[in-house]
Order: structure tokens, then sequence, then C-alpha cells
């Protein structure tokens, strides 16, 4: 054809490799992890494969199995750094990069070993002496292999401090006795719920950004459905895993519509479905229906469920409330926190009208006291029913808790008229 | 002749790359695609991931309906991606339009097609 690629060119193929390697990052190290019980000395070890990799590949082409040459020359060159740091005189030569480096590996490299393996990464980042954000913090730098600053950058930190919590953290992981046998199935689904708990809260991290920020963030959410697909793939019968990766695509569809040209956030009933992306929805329903089919059995497929009722409305008047209110139901009996029934209370408004969903609030006013969004849809239900001082009120209570720019400007539209009409 | 083109690859290395790189990785589909809609009638898919797939697995009784499975047929590294289906004379020609779209990452399968039938029109 006579037609040369743009991918033979060398920057692009780099491109690739680099991509390649982000991929293969969390499998590898979860191995060399398991093999030197240590996670630091993985990520040398595997760095230090990925430059061979990147020196050799282009000569010899693409290994049949790349992951099992990169554990297996990183394998060697954790053991070249353990001598070294043992100061050991008595080396053995290093093997050359032309042995058939998978060779050895590839018959060790089944995969239930591996999902143990990176389960357990995950596990092991999720210490509990860590705050929340620590845990993402190592997740994001070890798993993922994300540079301090990128980090600092989604934390709104210093580098300089990113990188001394990062060391904290790091040294108190190190200090901890991770169990390095196959875990029975008990432990797995514990380490499952905790780690899933975990790529939850990366997500959050990366949505829940307000104005500005979000363009930062947006990282932070692709990782979590990443790692979250990469568990899927190696337990692929987990309902929940299942429920969390539907959930998190149903939400990041919307990304586009999220901003408005300011910048600022745009809610859910005035974004232009038009932005939405409709390969991601389809994933995601797929997967729920998937999930679905042996009912639900986890708040998070409940979670991925309320996220469909919004996604598959062509526009915010065809939201199916009936059903949301039934799902909220459904998830408060699973998890009966004050957010929960909240949220229940809002779709139970536009089924039955405000005074219901006000009478639902009323036993959650002392633990949403100061939850900003409890005061905004109270103050709306009053407002609704020409309770305008009542509401008044409660609109000027979720002014002061801080809210973003975009929900200043509309809290005070409100305020407004609550006072041209009291 | 009807042939497929099956791409296969590893799943997410793709949506990794820089959007540039992306578009420019895209550039061979286009070619291939503008050159196959000069010739006539063709149809091409991607997949989505695998972790959004099923097996139906046979039962050794077959009055049994068969079992369903979470998750691809195989659990292989390389992963079925995508495909093509299109008319080409000689396989040397199917060759030719195929390599238009290889890039490192991708293996690409030629065969022939026994037997077609339906239309496919863009997913919604």
């Amino acid at each position: 054809m006579g037609r040369r690629r743009a991918w033979s060119a060398g920057v692009t193929r780099h491109a690739w490799l680099e991509a390649r390697f982000a991929d293969i990052r969390p499998q590898a190290l979860a191995a060399l992890t398991r093999q030197f019980r240590n996670v630091d000395l993985a990520e040398e070890a595997f760095a230090s494969a990925c430059i061979r990799a990147i020196q050799t590949w282009p000569k010899t082409g693409l290994p049949n199995d790349p992951l099992a040459w990169l554990l297996s020359v990183g394998r060697n060159a954790g053991i070249d750094i353990i001598r070294k740091n043992q100061r050991l005189s008595a080396l053995s030569p290093a093997p050359s990069p032309d042995e058939d480096m998978e060779g050895i590996y590839a018959e060790q490299l089944d995969n239930d070993g591996l999902r143990d393996d990176v389960l357990r990464l995950l596990f092991i980042c999720c210490h509990p002496a860590l705050s929340a954000q620590d845990q993402l913090a190592v997740a994001l730098k070890t798993i993922t292999g994300m540079s301090v600053a990128q980090i600092a950058g989604a934390f709104v930190v210093k580098p300089k401090t990113m990188e001394q919590r990062l060391t904290r953290a790091k040294r108190t992981i190190a200090d901890a006795a991770i169990p390095f046998e196959t875990p029975d199935s008990t432990e797995r689904s514990r380490r499952l719920k905790t780690v899933s708990l975990m790529l939850y809260l990366l997500f959050n991290e990366g949505w829940s950004a307000s104005s500005g920020e979000v363009q930062i963030k947006e990282p932070l959410c692709e990782e979590a459905i990443r790692l979250t697909r990469l568990l899927l793939n190696l337990f692929p019968g987990m309902g929940e895993l299942m429920g969390l990766l539907s959930l998190f695509l149903f939400q990041h569809s919307r990304r586009k519509a999220r901003l408005d040209v300011n910048g600022n956030l745009v809610p859910l009933d005035d974004q232009d479905r038009k932005l939405w992306d409709r390969p991601m929805i389809a994933e995601a329903k797929a997967l729920l229906e998937k999930t679905l089919r042996r009912g639900p059995s986890g708040p998070l497929q409940v979670q991925a469920a309320i996220a469909s009722i919004h996604s598959l409305a062509p526009n915010p008047n065809d939201t199916d409330w009936r059903e949301l209110a039934r799902l909220y139901a459904f998830l408060y009996a699973m998890e009966p926190t004050p957010i929960i029934r909240l949220n229940q209370a809002v779709a139970i408004e536009k089924t039955k009208g405000p005074e219901a969903a006000l009478a639902m609030l009323e036993p959650l006013a002392t633990e949403l006291e100061s939850y900003r969004w409890y005061h905004a849809a109270r103050a709306a239900f009053l407002f609704d029913l020409e309770r305008f001082s009542e509401a008044l009120h409660a609109y000027e209570t979720a002014l002061s808790l801080h809210p973003t720019e975009a929900e200043q400007r509309l809290l005070l539209e409100k305020i407004d008229s609550c006072k041209k009409n009291s | 002749m009807d042939y497929a083109i099956l791409i296969y690859g590893t799943e997410g290395t793709f949506e990794r790359l820089p959007p540039e790189k992306q578009e420019e990785a895209m550039e061979g589909h286009y070619a291939l695609q503008a050159a196959l809609e000069k010739r006539g009638a063709y149809g091409t898919v991607k997949l989505m991931p695998t972790t959004s797939a099923v097996t139906l697995r046979p039962t050794s009784d077959i009055h049994e309906k068969p079992t369903l499975m979470d998750g691809p047929f195989a659990e292989t590294k390389e992963r079925f991606l995508g495909i093509y289906i299109a008319q080409f004379d000689t396989l040397d020609e199917a060759i030719s339009f195929t390599e238009m779209i290889s890039s490192p990452y991708v293996s690409l399968e030629i065969r022939p097609i026994a037997w077609a039938g339906g239309v496919l029109g863009a997913p919604e």
C-alpha cells in the first residue's frame, strides 16, 4: 500500500510503550511485591525492567507475553538491588536481555495467583493507620505510577507537602505485616470490600471537586475506573465490583456536561444530555443488567441502578422518580444513613409531594445540621408548600455552609424569589 | 470474496494514549474506512471491554439451558477488540488493506467468511 503509518515514528512508538507499561504496572508491581515482600523494591525493580524494555523491544520486537518479560527482568533487577544493598561482591552475571525472559515466568503466571497479588497490593495501600486521603495518595503513587506533582495537584497541596506525606505513609505501610499467603474466600471478600471502598473514595475525590479544580481531578476518576476494570477482569463474577464499575461509568459519562463555559458545575437537570458519553452509558447499562440478573446483592449495585435512572432518561422530565424512590428505599434498608434518606426524600417529593418529603426530613435535622444539601432540599420543599419565610431561612442557612460559587448564585436567586413571595 | 479482519490486542492500551496519539492511531482506521467505502458495502465494529461480556457455556445435557458465566470466553492476554467485514478479490488485497490499520500493539487476523447475513447500522 505504500502507506507508512504514523506509529512507526520513534516518538509515537514510545507513547505506545508508555501506555503499555502503565497498563501492566499494577499486575507487575503486585507480582514483584509478593516476590520481594517490599513495595518500594518492587517499584524500583519494575522501573528498571521498563528501561530495559525500552532499550530492547524496539530491536527485538514485542515479546509474546510482555508482563512475563517485565517480571523476569524485574525480578533479576530486584535481586541485583538487594545484593548491592547487602554489599555482596560475589555477583553472578546478570542475564543478557536476549535470553528467553518470558519463558522463565510464563508458566508461573497463573491468573489465580495474579488476582490475589493485585488485590493484595491494593489492600496494602488501604492500611487502616492511614487517613483516607493518604491511602489514595499512596495507591496513586504506587499502583498507577502518577508523579508526586500530579498527585499534589489533584489534592491541591504543595508537591513538597505531598512528598512528605507519601514518605510517611509508605513507612507505615512498610512496617505493616501483610500476610502473603493466598487468602481464603472470607479474607478475599474482606479485602475486596476494603479496596472497593478505597476506589469509591478515589472516584469521588475526582468527581466531587468544586469548580476550577475539576480539570485537575478528572484523572483520578479515570484511574479509579481503570483499577476497578482491572479488578473486575480478575474477579469477573463479583457483583459489587460490577456495580462499582457501572456506577463510575454512569457518573463519568456526564463529565463533559458537568461544566459550563465558565468552568462552573452544572446541576444534573440543567446538563445538556447530548454531551453525555453514550457508549460509556451503554457499557454501564450492560454491566448493570449483567449484575442485576442475579438480583442486587449490595449497595453499590443499587447505587448503579440509581445512577442509571438518571442516565437513561432522555430529559429531566422523563426521570422515573417512582423507581428512584423505590431504589433509595431499598438502599436505605441496606445502609440506613441520613444522606441516603435525604435523597429518598427528594424522590418522594416528586412522587408524593412536598409535604410527605418534608416529613421525612424532620428526623434528620440534627444529623445533617451542617450539610448544606439538607437545608437546600428542605428549603425547596418549604417553598413548594408556599411557606416562604421558613424557606428563606433554610436557604440562608444553606448559603452560610460554604457552597461553591455556582451553588451560591443559585441559592441567591432562590432567596430572592422567597423575598418576592413573602 | 468476503473477509473478516479481526483485531486482537490488550484492552485499555489505546485508551491510555494521550488524545493526539489516539487520533494518530485512528488515522489508519479512517483511511481504511474511506477506502472500503469507495468499494462498496462493508461493516466494522468496536467491541466494548470484556468486563461487560457474559459467556454462555454449554451444559452436558442438551436439554438444559447453557450456563451463564460473567466475563469473556477465554482468559487471554490479547483480547478480541473489533472487526471489519469487507469484500476483497484476493488474499493479497485483503492483506494490503489490513496493513492500513496495523499498529504496534494489535494483531490482525484475516479470515474468509463462509456465510453472512443481516444489515448493520451504527449503534444508537
